[in-house]
């Protein structure tokens, strides 16, 4: 019932090719949309801003970018934290090094530092595929942060390897506050996601799914894998890039490129896979789902049992539960929370009257 | 669904945070530990031993001038993001807000260094974080206390030298530096080339690749240069890892000088007999037989209420550094109450008061019953790190024994380094240094 | 030269400690085609255990501590749990996800990586523990003295003990009827279940087989660096030996450990000065990688063949 999109009638290609076809979905997303950028700012605590809204939503950013690499293209990418790493201190470095580097510019080329580095790295996906190509991404992991360690151009040769963002400052207004902070993150997230939802369903996004599917039979039918792969690897990382930028900007402030490990590649990985491969909702959905869950966790042990129990089983009984709810939802739904949200809404096209 | 989802979830945690409060006279200290992860061990003990001081200090005295402590435990995992959130998550609980934030991770000290100062809670790093940070004037919300890394490699080299004889015996000496290939591994380069043009020894430096588990081709290399000294500069199994190996490769294990992260039970006991002859440097000492030690024992233990799983590690290096922090925290606060009134909880503008004020000497020391135990400590507007003293232990295969007194470290060098690191900071970000002469 | 032949054994004879943990990786991809994230996890576990039950079985059988009866004692007991681990992953975790995509089947094994780590520290506690295996890591004195190459005691046992558990498992393979049955479902899943293997049970007994390598690796790398937490890393020592052999080769695994042990010595011995050193983190994969363009199934890996 809720979801009905009988009696909407599309009379032109624009209205059959428009990104939310159905009316519930449009308004919907601008409920959503409004909700997020009128409503939280002026109503979530600091907490929620600082620790739980800007961290989701760039990490979403990120996991769109694997997301597009691996739900997408299908070559499975261990490396995504050292591209957030290429975007923090390339953006870092173009704003230090030239004068007047407006800060949107200085993000997109932070981004494109990491495109250009992601395409170095994707080189390998021509010839190399599946787990084989997943380990061989870790070298671009451990080499990028290795580097970035060493080389002290790269942190302006600060003692200890860390660099500390610079005040964000867009046409003279001076982004100090967390709501500002917020705003601005979420703006950028909202466009790049937009842009993402777009790509998918042009054609690049059509032959990354061809090569996804099956890349001798792409190139059969007339689809260069080597630019496909090559520009699904450029895309991801620019979105990598761009998420690590904001990461060192917006949420930190001071990074330094142990930040980036191996934990948090897998973290992102974890976020498209439980969010839901090849989905950009599920990207959102993912992210909420594993920056929210462990911080749920720790926050409920603390208040039922706290002091009732020795202090390092409660740290344990939430990696426990953490874990067994990962294979629980994989068990119950493997495509991840987009697809359960997929379900509803083919549910709610009859719900509540159902016959 | 997700607004739903994120309603649903919103509403839960709301409700969680909205209850323990508790009554005004109470100091809310805001714990973001680690327990579980790759150094989940060293922090049991750790926040044990600085959770059992407190414990003592609200069962022995009822808490400082009648308040009492209160601390609430957050799993950080040693991951910068939950650090993050665990510092938002905490900062406005208890009647004052939290009052210090000790994350023990230098990545996590790195990552909430903006915001301590917007939201004006001190952030004290003991033993870590960033160390031109003892620049007050530049930094006045971090206090790196007690000594810095900079401060400890030039201990370390002036322990060296005592050892040899003199400084001036240390000219042509090779010492080769073991260290963790990370920032934190980093920090001991530019001092230690600044002492060796100073004294004219030679410093060869092999990094070892993170976590460390695997060395052979490092101490091959020691093997092959034989310097006559090795600073051992790692965290967690790269320690054991090292020990190990130079036993291997036959390299004498008392030649071998770890720093403070170097130097704790859990980097020896899986050494087995190759840590035996060790030294490592620290900024308190290890064993049970200190006053502070045995209050912790009769007030806490003795009613079952310790916070530690295997109570032999009472007395370990890592519990006793804990013990450490809950001392200087405890301090603090009671400075503090002394100018803004006494028998209330401070807030953590108050508490920053406390912790710059700070004047740990000989005396206040013997009263807390730790003589010998940490180095004294005064801590000024200027100098937030107050000392540099540290003390060599030597394991002698079951337990730590002291040997040497405290060393002191190269004091204006290391200043001079500080002062300039923090005034390229300042410049870097547009912080105009405060007066310190205009502080009381 | 001496030192470049010290180089060279000491890395080989670490390599056959890499082999050790990627076999365990090999073992159940090759049965299963799972990638089997927690292996290092399943490291930790078992060594873990053992030293647990080391520590708790004199008080509950009244045998001396540390004795020859206890070590033995102690180890069936952890190879025990081991085997109830693998059991319970193939109920609990694969069964409902039989036929599911190779990257939920792995997204799988993380969790169950998180829940291991868990289960583990709580039962025991997280502090670090040593582990005395009773074989001293010094030179043998022999070869120190008449080459001035350091071969360390302790490296030569790990590496024949792997060595042995390797050429059993070969045996086992090759002549039992388990091991040919195992090598059918290796082959094809399907053809398999027709002619009336079940497909479970192999599971359970790789899974279980898996185990045990995992505690015999757990054990040396143990007793190497302390049994804590950062024995789950020892898993990214095995992750480019694994593609370097390929990831259905037991042998693959050995000679990709050598290979792999030996050129990150040099690698950090001789490349290392030029860079600032460190470089063991990064080295082995991108050889790997380079090698792997050559052949992307790596050194024994099955050819993959593309049909449209």
């Amino acid at each position: 019932m809720l979801y009905r999109e009988a009696g909407q009638f599309k009379a032109s290609y624009e209205e059959d090719q428009q990104i939310f076809p159905i009316r519930q979905d449009r308004v919907g997303m601008a409920v959503l949309l409004a909700f997020f950028f009128l409503a939280v700012p002026m109503f979530a605590s600091q907490y929620w801003l600082q620790a739980i809204l800007i961290p989701v939503l760039i990490f979403s950013l990120a996991a769109i970018g694997l997301n597009i690499l691996t739900g997408y293209a299908g070559q499975l990418s261990l490396g995504s934290a050292a591209f957030m790493a290429v975007g923090a201190f390339g953006a870092y470095n173009f704003m230090l090094r030239i004068d007047g580097m407006p800060f949107l510019l200085g993000i997109v080329l932070g981004g494109l530092s990491a495109a250009l580095v992601g395409v170095a790295f994707g080189l390998p996906s021509l010839r190399i595929k599946g787990f084989y190509l997943a380990v061989a991404t870790l070298a671009a992991q451990f080499f990028i942060v290795w580097a970035l360690v060493k080389f002290p151009w790269f942190s302006n040769y600060s003692s200890s390897g860390v660099i500390s963002a610079q005040e964000i400052q867009i046409l003279g207004y001076a982004f100090t506050t967390p709501e500002s902070k917020y705003l601005l993150t979420l703006a950028v997230v909202t466009v790049f996601a937009l842009v993402a939802k777009n790509l998918v369903r042009s054609t690049t996004g059509r032959r990354w799914m061809a090569v996804r599917d099956m890349d001798v039979a792409a190139e059969v039918i007339g689809i260069r894998p080597m630019r496909a792969k090559l520009s699904a690897f450029a895309v991801s990382s620019f979105y990598c890039g761009v998420a690590g930028a904001l990461y060192a900007y917006t949420y930190l402030g001071t990074v330094e490129p142990e930040g980036f490990n191996l934990d948090l590649s897998f973290k992102i990985l974890f976020m498209i896979i439980i969010g839901g491969v090849g989905s950009i909702l599920g990207s959102f959905l993912g992210a909420a789902f594993i920056v929210l869950l462990p911080i749920l966790l720790n926050v409920v042990m603390h208040s039922t049992l706290g002091s009732a129990m020795p202090p390092g089983l409660g740290s344990n009984l939430e990696l426990i539960i953490f874990g067994g709810l990962i294979i629980f939802f994989l068990i119950v739904e493997p495509h991840g929370l987009a697809r359960l949200w997929q379900l509803g809404k083919d549910k709610l096209r009859l719900w509540p009257f159902p016959h | 669904m997700k607004l739903k989802q994120t309603a649903l979830i919103g509403a839960t945690i709301a409700g969680l945070l909205a209850t323990g409060y508790a009554s005004a006279q109470e100091q809310f200290i805001g714990l973001a530990s680690y327990r579980v992860g790759p150094f989940g061990s060293n922090g049991a003990s750790l926040y044990g031993g600085w959770i059992d001081y407190m414990a003592m200090v609200n069962a022995r005295d009822g808490g400082v001038n009648g308040v009492k402590l209160t601390w609430e435990e957050c799993e950080t995992e040693y991951n910068n993001a939950r650090g993050v959130e665990c510092y938002e998550r905490l900062k406005n609980k208890g009647p004052t807000g939290n009052s210090v934030f000790q994350p023990l991770s230098t990545g996590i000290t790195y990552s909430v260094l903006d915001r301590v100062a917007q939201d004006k809670i001190p952030l004290v790093t003991i033993g870590y974080g960033r160390t031109d940070a003892a620049d007050g004037s530049v930094f006045p919300w971090v206090f790196p206390m007690i000594t810095t890394y900079w401060s400890q490699a030039s201990a370390i080299v002036n322990y060296i030298g005592s050892k040899e004889g003199g400084m001036d015996k240390l000219k042509g000496k090779k010492i080769g530096l073991l260290f963790h290939d990370s920032a934190y591994g980093k920090e001991s380069h530019a001092i230690l080339d600044k002492l060796a043009e100073k004294h004219g020894f030679e410093v060869q430096k092999i990094a070892v690749a993170n976590p460390g588990n695997e060395q052979q081709a490092q101490w091959l290399q020691i093997r092959q240069a034989k310097p006559d000294y090795v600073i051992l500069w790692g965290w967690g199994v790269m320690n054991a890892t090292a020990l190990r190996t130079a036993a291997r490769t036959g390299y004498s294990r008392d030649k071998i000088i770890g720093v403070w992260w170097s130097g704790s039970e859990e980097d020896t006991i899986p050494a087995g007999d190759a840590a035996k002859g060790y030294v490592a440097a620290g900024f308190n000492v290890a064993g049970a037989n200190y006053p502070v030690i045995k209050d912790i024992q009769t007030n806490v233990y003795a009613k079952n209420a310790g916070n530690l799983e295997d109570k032999n590690r009472i007395g370990s290096v890592l519990y006793n550094r804990g013990v450490v922090h809950g001392i200087i925290t405890v301090e603090a606060i009671r400075k503090a109450q002394e100018k803004y009134g006494k028998g209330k909880p401070m807030t953590g503008e108050q508490m920053r008061w406390g912790f710059e004020n700070l004047d740990l000497d000989s005396k206040r020391l013997a009263a807390l019953g730790a003589t010998g135990f940490m180095p004294d400590l005064k801590i000024s507007c200027a100098d937030h790190e107050g000392g540099g003293k540290v003390k060599f232990q030597q394991w002698d295969g079951a337990q730590w024994k002291v040997v040497s007194d405290w060393v002191e470290s190269d004091r204006p060098l290391v200043r001079g380094m500080i002062e300039e690191s923090a005034a390229a900071y300042a410049k870097e970000k547009g912080i105009t240094p405060r007066d310190c002469s205009k502080e009381m | 030269m001496g030192f470049f032949f010290e180089v060279l054994i000491g890395g080989l004879l670490s390599g056959v400690l890499y082999s050790l943990v990627a076999l365990g990786f090999v073992l159940i991809y090759k049965a299963s085609g799972v990638f089997n994230f927690a292996q290092g996890a399943m490291v930790f576990f078992a060594a873990l255990t053992f030293v647990g039950f080391m520590e708790v079985l004199p008080g509950w059988t009244g045998l001396e501590a540390g004795s020859r009866a206890v070590f033995w004692f102690a180890f069936v007991l952890s190879l025990g749990a081991m085997v109830v681990l693998g059991v319970l992953t193939e109920r609990v975790v694969l069964r409902p996800l039989v036929n599911q995509p190779h990257i939920t089947l792995f997204m799988a094994t993380i969790g169950l990586t998180f829940l291991i780590e868990g289960i583990v520290q709580a039962i025991w506690g997280s502090h670090v523990r040593g582990l005395d295996l009773g074989i001293t890591d010094e030179p043998i004195e022999w070869i120190l003295d008449s080459a001035d190459i350091i071969v360390s005691k302790f490296d030569v046992f790990a590496a024949t003990l792997a060595g042995v558990l390797v050429a059993s498992l070969a045996l086992f393979f090759q002549y039992t009827k388990v091991g040919r049955a195992l090598r059918a479902v290796a082959d094809d899943h399907q053809a398999a279940l027709s002619i009336g293997i079940p497909l479970q049970h192999i599971w359970a007994i790789v899974w279980s087989v898996a185990g045990f390598v995992a505690l015999v690796a757990g054990l040396i790398w143990g007793a190497r660096s302390g049994v804590q937490f950062a024995l789950t890393f020892t898993a990214l020592k095995a992750l480019p030996v694994l593609i370097l052999g390929g990831f259905t080769s037991v042998p693959g695994a050995i000679v990709g450990g050598l290979i792999i042990g030996a050129s990150e010595k040099l690698a950090e011995v001789y490349l290392g000065p030029f860079v600032g050193g460190g470089i063991e983190g990064w080295f082995p994969y991108v050889l790997a990688l380079l090698f792997l363009l050559v052949r992307p199934e790596g050194l024994f890996g099955e050819k993959h063949i593309d049909r449209v």
